[in-house]
């Protein structure tokens, strides 16, 4: 890839990142997910601060990687990542768009309540948890009472 | 008489004992991948084991920080010797069964949930950033430990009977961690940690209002069995766990992917 001329923006780099799909749910975003907590230019560096989800996600290591990759495919050459723990990363970082898209893709979203609001597929609210945990970190196991199918719940925290 | 411990000393101290309480915890649930009664619980452990390795990395990563010897948390997790662990001995106790290997994680995950309470408010931010982010990992793994001990102890006479006797042979295992040495109180004295005798109240009520739950008699017994979080003592199980985890370094030192 060809050397920039100009630095893009900040909002710049923000539409970049938010079209770098997270490597285990990959319908939504590394923006969606709430994840990429600050993009700064420092000097002709550009720093991204992003925070884990959970401390053991081993997802981590490939979305340090997809970010250089993607912002180098758009010719940024000195990137620097840094890893944000404070404050904790929180399911209420969530984007809409991305709380559509998961159920969209059948795993319901995060709630308060801390269990999923209705089933993704039919709709209901006749559900039911299967386990605590789920595929992921980030997910929990439920099942619909009414269309009988079982499906992910992202946990919120 | 041993000179006095430094800040540093005493700090380097206290970070060795949280990352290798949830190391050798994390190991130990791990070894349970592929072998649960069920998939659900094998899913649930082994994330459980993941979140505890997780947490530390950044304890250990700390520690190494904070010993100044550039040492990673990997050298620290893979390249010190059984004497060099800070663990209590609860952690390092084998799984046994199902039964016990849960009672083990709420016993641990009740003191776990209220030490990161505490630590969420140390005067190092440091330590306060990597407490308010386990906090929430940890706070789920009390929920599911404590509704597991429930559901099996006020379960079947065959469940009750294996989660009573897991709790008549973890108790002397839990007054460790209460026990207050010279590092605590430099940890206390600096507002970096609270003194671990000061989380007892909270803990029995904890404890006591589950177990209570779970129809299980908490053993009329103050001994406890000590010696892994000043390393003075370890059990005999903690050698034959690295004996396994750090294998592949002891084989080929400096192996790297």
């Amino acid at each position: 890839m060809s050397q920039l001329h100009e630095q893009p923006s900040v909002d710049q780099i923000w539409e970049w990142l938010d079209a770098v799909p997270d490597p285990e749910i990959p319908v939504i975003s590394l923006v969606d997910l709430g994840i990429i907590r600050g993009v700064d230019w420092q000097e002709d560096t550009l720093v991204v601060a992003v925070t884990p989800t959970y401390s053991g996600c081993p997802a981590t290591a490939i979305i340090n990687l997809d970010i250089e990759t993607a912002l180098r495919e758009h010719g940024l050459d000195k990137i620097q990542l840094k890893t944000q723990i404070s404050p904790p990363w929180t399911t209420d970082w969530m984007s809409e768009k991305g709380r559509a898209k998961l159920e969209e893709f059948g795993i319901a979203p995060p709630q308060a309540a801390g269990g999923p609001e209705r089933c993704p597929n039919c709709k209901s609210t006749n559900v039911t948890r299967v386990s605590q945990f789920g595929s992921t970190p980030c997910k929990a196991h439920w099942r619909c009472q009414d269309c009988l199918e079982p499906f992910d719940y992202f946990k919120c925290i | 008489m041993a000179a006095p411990l430094t800040d540093n000393e005493a700090l380097f101290q206290f970070l060795l004992r949280m990352g290798d309480n949830t190391l050798i915890l994390g190991h130990r649930v791990s070894e349970w991948c592929g072998h649960s009664p069920v998939l659900e619980e094998d899913i649930a452990l082994a994330n459980t084991a993941l979140d505890l390795i997780g947490q530390t990395q950044m304890w250990l990563g700390l520690a190494g920080e904070v010993q100044g010897e550039e040492k990673s948390a990997d050298d620290l997790a893979f390249l010190r010797d059984v004497w060099d662990f800070r663990n209590v001995l609860l952690v390092e106790v084998p799984n046994e069964d199902f039964g016990r290997t849960l009672m083990r994680q709420f016993l641990f995950d009740a003191w776990h949930s209220i030490q990161l309470g505490h630590l969420m408010k140390s005067s190092d931010e440091r330590v306060a950033a990597i407490a308010a982010k386990t906090s929430k990992e940890v706070a789920y793994h009390l929920e599911r430990s404590a509704d597991t001990v429930v559901g099996l102890g006020d379960g079947t006479e065959e469940s009750h009977g294996y989660m009573q006797a897991a709790l008549d042979y973890l108790w002397p295992y839990v007054g460790e961690m209460f026990v207050s040495d010279e590092v605590d109180a430099a940890m206390a004295k600096a507002g970096i940690a609270p003194d671990p005798a000061s989380l007892r109240a909270d803990y029995d009520a904890l404890i006591g209002r589950v177990l209570a739950e779970a129809t299980l008699n908490i053993p009329d017994s103050g001994f406890a069995h000590k010696g892994g979080r000043n390393g003075k003592m370890h059990t005999e199980h903690l050698g034959h766990l690295l004996t396994q985890m750090q294998w592949l370094q002891r084989a080929y030192p400096g192996a790297s992917w």
